[in-house]
This record gives structure tokens, sequence and C-alpha cells, in this order.
């Protein structure tokens, strides 16, 4: 207990301590730690990495079940709609090309899954670290900030979502859905759609009280829009009026990326799915970072 | 020289609302190199909110926390603008265990000095040895859930230690012990004391105020009410021996004219009177007219300090 220890002191190693802090003290601040308003900028170093290794660890010890948990649901719904309902409905036209029914539906249930895993694990998970285990307050008693515990947790719940993904991947390569090369690409378009709903379901984990909250988010948001962005069927039946929000949907967004690499094909509006992800996933991580500072230093 | 006892945390007039409530109401402390200071007072008094001010936790409506680390330098370091510099060369244990439940007690102790940048061998090298502190070496390879309620307070307290701080903040670190459970808890307080290092702690014992600190600070409804040696303190406001009756009619004797000259102050509480006294001889011998009471002589301590100060009310709001 008496020998010194090398802290690696991250402060240390930049020129000058950052003072971002306003003059004058932190009076009236919602955010002690960052001596800003829950608003002000989010304030990111790399004392992420060991919160998000932290979870890493407890999943290894639970990577079978969770494997299995993963790919179980997303195939079932393949096998059950692909096969079953595939036979019933044939061909389905996409951008003018007609394609087998399961693969319409593989290329848009992959990103369901993305959004599916990532809201679990930012929602369940993280309101049990947050709130039950109050792992989060032990760690914001070394010197780790809330920003980079918000920010760990995001990008563990997309990380998540990514296994969850490249699992299904494999299994869809396996049964021959598809053999686009342009498949490769999907992946990391994939870890982004992660990522967005990871900073989305932050939101709703920062205001929740309990896991009864979750089931509001699922139902009257996630199942909405699941049956709004085109997985199951062509946005193109929507009425006109439906349609015009549901093109806006960060889910349709990511289905129009990503099925026309499943055919591969490009997608049409690559720069506008990619916006609409985009400023989506900086907005919301935003809101969740503000009302998480709110919900612990407020 | 001045430098020699700077104090390694220093609070400056610090106060805290809640809505209309006020819950730390301009408390000023110090503490120097391998000092203890203890921090006392009744529920809701103001104990957890001045920890988590000095944390960064909290941010104060008014005051300031700086801190001054010998070996950072002689630059003082300010809450919240260097949290994450002070926090490096802080332990903390909290009330409430926040241990993870999925990790076993050397698993617990990585995880915990990867927060504070440290490199996985220097910390895999420290974890015997605070194994061996918190005497959990046997339990190496098991998790929180299967430990007592000790063996998890002294986890938490190695855990504090995973990166060698300089001060120590530990909030009620006993509370919920049982008597062996907190003698062993105490004595590993004192061996880091001996140590050099200083130790800032909140408690409800006051056996365990006295014997580990060596200046107490008494909050009540937010604010500083005294501050001093234990020693002192009881000998500042109280008379040095109590005598306590209890028993059928013992309360009538509150204001008997045979005792009552004897004692300097008289309290009830309950069934029990106590008599406050310089020379506590004759009140004794007077009581001996009473043989159906019970009596209990004793030297003033800091619980009667306590309950002087502070009132012997039970407070509803905690």
């Amino acid at each position: 207990m008496n020998e010194p220890l090398e802290v690696e002191d991250l402060e240390r190693r930049r020129p000058a301590p950052r003072r971002e802090g306003p003059p004058g003290g932190q009076r009236g601040h919602a955010s002690a730690e960052r001596g800003g308003g829950i608003w002000s900028p989010p304030r990111l170093s790399m004392r992420w990495w060991p919160v998000f290794q932290r979870n890493l660890l407890v999943w290894r010890k639970l990577v079978i079940p969770s494997l299995i948990g993963n790919i179980a649901e997303p195939l079932i719904w393949l096998v059950a709609f692909g096969y079953g309902l595939g036979a019933l409905v044939g061909q389905v036209a996409v951008g003018g090309q007609s394609v087998p029914y399961i693969l319409f539906l593989a290329s848009g249930s992959i990103c369901m899954s993305a959004m599916n895993a990532a809201s679990f694990e930012a929602l369940y998970s993280a309101f049990s670290r947050m709130h039950v285990q109050k792992t989060w307050d032990g760690i914001m008693n070394a010197p780790v900030s809330l920003d980079d515990v918000v920010l760990a947790e995001m990008l563990w719940a997309a990380f998540k979502a990514l296994f969850a993904v490249t699992a299904i991947l494999g299994v869809m390569l396996a049964l021959g859905i598809s053999h686009s090369p342009k498949l490769l690409l999907a992946w990391p378009v994939l870890l982004g759609v992660g990522i967005s709903f990871s900073c989305i379901a932050l939101i709703f984990n920062a205001l929740a009280r309990g896991y009864d909250f979750f089931t509001y988010y699922f139902t009257l948001f996630l199942t909405p829009m699941m049956f709004l962005s085109g997985v199951f069927f062509p946005r193109e039946q929507l009425p006109g009026f439906v349609r015009v929000l549901a093109d806006w949907l960060p889910l349709a967004a990511a289905i129009d990326l990503v099925r026309p690499l499943f055919l591969d094909q490009w997608p049409a509006h690559p720069w506008r799915s990619a916006a609409v992800l985009g400023v989506s996933t900086v907005a919301a991580f935003w809101v969740a970072l503000a009302l998480t500072r709110r919900r612990f230093f407020g | 020289m001045a430098s020699m006892s700077a104090p390694l945390l220093q609070v400056h007039h610090l106060r805290k609302r809640y809505g209309a409530t006020t819950v730390v109401d301009d408390v000023s402390f110090a503490i120097a190199p391998g000092e203890c200071l203890g921090v006392i007072g009744p529920n809701g008094a103001g104990k957890t909110t001045t920890i988590r001010m000095c944390l960064g936790l909290v941010a104060p409506d008014d005051g300031e926390v700086s801190y001054c680390f010998p070996a950072a330098g002689q630059a003082a370091l300010r809450m919240p603008r260097d949290a994450r510099a002070i926090k490096a060369r802080l332990g903390v244990v909290s009330q409430f265990d926040t241990l993870d439940p999925d990790f076993n007690c050397a698993e617990n102790l990585l995880v915990y000095g990867r927060y504070f940048g440290l490199k996985d061998a220097a910390i895999r090298a420290r974890i015997p040895q605070l194994l061996e502190f918190a005497a959990l070496s046997h339990k190496a390879e098991v998790r929180p859930g299967e430990l007592s309620g000790g063996m998890k307070r002294r986890l938490s307290l190695a855990r504090a230690l995973v990166n060698d701080p300089q001060l120590l903040l530990l909030d009620e670190p006993t509370t919920g012990l049982d008597p062996q459970a907190r003698h062993l808890m105490w004595e590993r307080l004192q061996l880091l004391l001996q140590q050099g290092k200083s130790i800032l702690l909140t408690t409800h014992f006051m056996d365990e105020a006295e014997r580990l600190c060596h200046r107490l600070l008494v909050l009540d409804h937010g604010r500083k009410i005294a501050e001093g040696r234990p020693r002192d303190l009881i000998a500042e406001h109280l008379e040095p021996d109590v005598v306590e009756v209890y028993g059928g009619g013992a309360l009538a004797l509150a204001d008997d004219p045979a005792l009552r000259p004897h004692a300097a102050r008289v309290e009830v509480s309950g069934e029990t009177v106590f008599f406050y006294t310089a020379n506590a001889r004759p009140l004794l011998t007077a009581l001996e007219a009473h043989p159906q009471l019970r009596t209990l002589h004793r030297p003033a301590n800091l619980e009667d300090l306590f309950l002087k100060l502070t009132g012997r009310q039970i407070r509803e709001d905690a």
C-alpha cells in the first residue's frame, strides 16, 4: 500500500488544462461536474474506454446465451415470414427490380435487429447499471465524467447491435439469401444504425423511473416505426400523407441504405438517408446527455 | 515551510439549497495532511451533500471546494474545474456499496483501477496486497453477492485504495456492520492513518468518531454547530461526570431539592434522568436514599455532547 503508483493522468498530458467553465464560479449551473449548463457541448475523453471494457468483461461471461437470444428471434421472423408468407407473396418490386420476398424481408429485418439490439441494451441493461446497481455512481467517484459514461454506454449498445447484426448476416450468407459483395458496406452502415438507436434509447433511459417505462417506448415508438419503415412491405403501400412522414424515420433511412446493398445495387439517395441518420444521432445524443446530466446533477 | 502544512482539502462557505430547504448552510472546514476529520450530525444534517459537493457530484449554490496535493505541485485544484485531476488522487467509499455484482473481488479491483487509467499489469500487481488489506485474500474469486456486509465494505475500501490515494472520503463506512466487522474496519482505517493518508469520514457512531478522528465537525440542519478535537469539545460543552438514574419514580427526582443542587444540569429522556456534574460524589450519596432506583455513574462522552448540541428529539424527516 506504500509504494507510489503511477497514475496515468490524461490531464497531465495536455499542455494546459481545459478551462471551459464560464468565469465567476459555478453558481446556478445544473451540472456540477462540468461547470456548465446541462445543454453545454459534450466533453468527451478516452475515459469511455474502461467503461466500455467493463461491459465487455461482463458480456464475455454471457456471450453464448446472448448470441442465441440475438440470433434466434430475428431468424424465427425470417423463416416464418420469409418462407411462409414469401410463398404467398412471391416477388416484391423494389426500385423497378423484382426480388424474392425473403430477400426483401431479410434486408429490412436486419436493420430492425440492429435497432432492437441497440435499444434493449441502452434501455434495460443501461438502466440496470445506472439506476439499479448504481454502477455509474461508483464509476463517477473515479476520474471518469458522466459524459464519458454516457458515451461508453452508447458505443456499447452500438457494439451489441453490431454483434447481433454480424451473427445474423452470417446466417443469411449461409442460407444463401444474398451474395452481394456490397454486403461488406452494409456492415458499417448497420453499425451506424446501432449508434443512432442507442442515442435515441438513452434519452428514454435518462427519463425512466422504472423498467415499465420502456414498454411504452417499444410499443408506442419502435413498433409503429417498424411497420412504417418498410421492413415487411414497401413504403409505397402506405397512404400518401403517412408516407411523407415515414420517409423521414431513421429506420426508413437505414433500410433505404441497406436494402439496395443486399440487391447488389447502390442506394437511390445515400446522402439524404445518411443525413437523416446522422442528424438524428447527433441530436439524440445531445438530448440524452442533457437529460442524463439533469438526472444526476439537476 | 508553509507548504508542509497546507490543507489537502479546503472548503469555503459552502451552501446548497433544494427548493426552499437549505441543506448545507455556510459550511467551511479544512483537512491537513495525515489528519482524520469526522463529520457527525443527525440524519438530514447535510453530511452526504457536503461530501458530494467535495466530489463535484453536487454543484454548490455558493462557496468553493479546493484541493492541494503536495505530490502534484503547489497549484490548488478547484472543484469542479479540475474534477478529473482531483479524483485521480482521491479514494471514495460511498454510503451504499456500488460493487459490481457480475465480477468477483479481484475483477472488481481490476475494473475499478482501469477507471483511473492504470495499466492492467500495475493493477494486477497490487490486487493481492489490496485483498490482503481487506482480509479477503481467500475470497478473490468470490462475487460480492456471496460476501457478508463487512466484507463488502472492506472490498469497497480496498477498491477506493486502488489508485493509492492521498485523501479518502468515506461516507458512513461502518453503518450496518456487526461489532467484529466494525472493529476490523477501524483497525484498517487506523493503519491507513499510520501510513500518512488523510481521511474525511461521516459517521453516526460516537465511539468511532472518538477513536479515529483527530478533529470533529458537528453539523445540524446544514450548519456547522461545533468543531474541534473530541476531548476538547467534551470539556468545552459538558460537565465531566454523568449520573443516569432510571427505574420506577426516577422522573420525579429531576426536580428533587435534595439532588438538584448537586448537578450543574439535568436532562430527562424517556424514563431516564441525566445529572451532569463536576463532582458526582455528593449526588451519589444523596441517591442512596432511593435504593429502588438504578444508577449509572460514568464520564461524559461524545454521545452526550452530540445529544446536547443536536437535541434528543427524533428527526422525523430522516
